[in-house]
């Protein structure tokens, strides 16, 4: 068996509002990722993926707080330490996270080769300027990147590069996990297209040992990454390989979400898209039974009361509700006919 | 159930759900229509210092009565300067559009307010598209009030705004004495085609109404603007750079790059049988389900 890069165990994580309310966006989670693979997280705005995304780093800053649960790297737990440590020995070098405005987050003012010495000297590595600019030469030749970017501030890019290049500064330490949030969602087609050809390259070259990538875009994370999560009020609902969610989901909501894919193929315009009504939960004053009830049209009046637990039903498959896979497949039989 | 790799089977929950019409107006042939917005060597040249930029260069295009158009392009290949133009908010540099066949004519504040009745536009930012200031009720009110509707009684009025809010799935009771922001962007944007609903307008501009919006709303913004076009017969442009959605919603398209349109047709066959290289990159580009991505052919 592969060995496990990243487990995450009960994770849990709240913001408190200003009027001091706790808002539960990641309830009790619990994922794993083995060395290799990646892990897609989907699910609409507001479902819980970035703040997932942010509690997996294990670092925590008002208004996100830690409340229980465990985040283990490659065999070391990052969750509950001090901010101070997590900065300075697991960012970057265990887990590295790239935001969704990754591109805009350059300071204009500094050239890129300074970004690199800036990682490698938050981490106190032993390292002399000359040995920081050939290791960043030869990571950039590595990921096809123009060495002259180096030397180029940040404005003198183009999206697509800035977003290759912010790629590039933050896994320069070889990190354990990449938490990708949407990384290519503001650029135009080519430019997802390098963006996404090069984080599979890292990935194929070892330089980035497992990712967790983000977006809403189906046709993206089937075609990025080998397993598929769907996330719904803060819990997850489902997860399969990819191939097995795009065209066989089991959970009412994630089987919504495939119903809403837009691609330029045959076929696509001759069927109605069908959208789920309604919409999210509050989450500041959650259901108290299965969160997808009130939207769900299989729902039975117990599903309201009754807390769904998350069901594994083998081969890397779980999903979250009240009625067993064989009724499910029954219903979405009858459905078609 | 195993999921195999033939590819009869394979099917995603949108391939066998069951076809739904779309109404008369889909896949009808529209070159018959009288025409609607008409436009011969369209140009506008941006001129800062000493560079010139042609952001829309010789365009030609038909939009007929009734037709859903697509314009596809990626970012700066000039689809916002276009609709600008097409809107009535600035000047072709060179070039004519015509309206109904009729040269078109902007000149003086009357001819505009004139123009702008029948032409209505959504834009891409749901968040900065309402007064702040403004409460929900107004903002429908106004719209009322704009189409001669300023004497009615306050129950026709409230009948009105009701049934305009229920066409796009929204509870007018519930959105009384709100203000936009209280909405979310979903809900912003679909209370813009409410507005749409009540106006009327002869043409829609649609700028990338679906790309702030998660995949989910999206379906269901598509879907009332699909609606509305088959209950009111208006000409809906649709300005996108997803290719996808695209095809999904549209009659016809135009494919821009660099300001000229490289092609252009029946959705069907843009897409499907693309000729222009540009065409056939930009459905490459773009993730599918059924067939492989080709990451090789990148840059």
């Amino acid at each position: 068996m592969a060995k496990k890069m990243l487990e995450v165990r009960q994770l849990t994580t709240k913001y408190i509002t200003r009027q001091g309310e706790d808002v539960y966006s990641v309830d009790h989670v619990s994922l794993d990722i083995e060395e290799g693979k990646s892990l897609g997280i989907a699910g609409e705005s507001g479902c819980g993926k970035s703040t997932l995304a942010l509690s997996l780093m294990g670092y925590y800053f008002p208004p996100l707080h830690y409340t229980s649960g465990e985040i283990i790297v490659d065999g070391k737990t990052i969750s509950g330490l001090d901010p101070d440590v997590v900065r300075k020995t697991v960012l970057g070098s265990d887990v590295a996270y790239i935001p969704q405005a990754a591109m805009n987050a350059l300071n204009p003012t500094r050239k890129v080769g300074k970004f690199i010495e800036d990682v490698i000297r938050a981490h106190e590595l032993p390292m002399d300027s000359k040995q920081i600019r050939e290791m960043a030469e030869k990571r950039f030749a590595l990921l096809g990147l123009p060495v002259e970017a180096l030397d180029k501030y940040s404005v003198e890019l183009s999206g697509g590069m800035r977003q290759r290049v912010v790629i590039a500064v933050s896994t320069i330490l070889n990190p354990k996990v990449l938490i990708a949030d949407e990384p290519s969602s503001a650029l135009d087609v080519t430019s997802q297209k390098m963006v996404i050809k090069m984080m599979k390259d890292m990935m194929a070259k070892g330089l980035v040992k497992s990712m967790i990538f983000i977006t809403h875009e189906l046709p993206l994370l089937y075609n990025v990454t080998d397993d598929i999560m769907v996330m719904y009020a803060g819990q997850i609902v489902e997860r399969g390989s990819a191939k097995e969610m795009v065209f066989d989901p089991i959970h009412p909501y994630s089987r919504g979400l495939m119903n809403s894919i837009l691609v330029p193929e045959e076929g696509t315009r001759d069927v109605k898209l069908t959208a789920i009504p309604g919409t999210p939960p509050n989450l500041k004053h959650p259901p108290a039974g299965c969160r997808f009830a009130e939207r769900c049209r299989y729902a039975t009046p117990a599903c309201k009361f009754n807390q769904m637990p998350i069901i594994d039903i083998g081969g890397g498959r779980q999903y979250r509700c009240g009625m067993s896979v064989e009724k499910l497949r029954e219903v979405y039989a009858s459905e078609q006919q | 159930m195993q999921v195999s790799s033939n590819k009869e089977q394979m099917q995603t929950p949108a391939d066998t759900r069951e076809s739904v019409t779309f109404g008369a107006n889909r896949n009808k042939d529209f070159s018959k229509e009288p025409l609607c917005l008409s436009g011969k060597d369209v140009t506008r040249v941006f001129h800062t210092g000493k560079t010139t930029t042609t952001a829309v260069d010789h365009v030609n295009f038909e939009f007929h009565k009734g037709e859903l158009i697509s314009i596809v392009g990626e970012s700066g290949s000039g689809k916002t300067t276009l609709s600008k133009m097409l809107l009535g908010l600035l000047e072709p540099s060179a070039g004519e559009i015509f309206y109904r066949g009729e040269p078109r004519l902007i000149k003086s504040g009357k001819q505009k307010r004139k123009y702008w009745k029948g032409i209505q536009a959504i834009f891409q930012d749901p968040f900065s598209s309402y007064n702040v200031f403004h409460k929900i009720d107004n903002v429908l009110l106004d719209c009322i009030n704009m189409r001669g509707g300023r004497n009615l009684s306050k129950d026709e009025k409230i009948a009105m705004m009701t049934e305009a809010c229920s066409f796009v799935n929204l509870k007018f009771a519930e959105l009384t004495n709100k203000y936009p922001f209280e909405l979310s962007g979903g809900q912003m944007q679909r209370l813009m085609i409410a507005r749409i609903f009540l106006l009327k307008p002869e043409i829609l501009l649609a700028d990338e109404p679906t790309s702030m919006i998660d995949a989910c709303s999206r379906a269901t913004i598509l879907d009332m603007l699909l609606n509305l076009r088959n209950e009111t017969g208006m000409t809906v442009i649709f300005i996108t750079h997803d290719i996808g959605l695209a095809y999904y919603i549209s009659d016809s398209i135009y494919i821009m790059e660099h300001g000229k349109f490289v092609e252009s047709g029946r959705a069907e066959d843009v897409i499907l049988n693309p000729k222009a290289p540009y065409t056939k990159r930009l459905i490459s580009d773009v993730p599918k389900i059924h067939e492989p991505w080709d990451l090789s052919t990148v840059g």
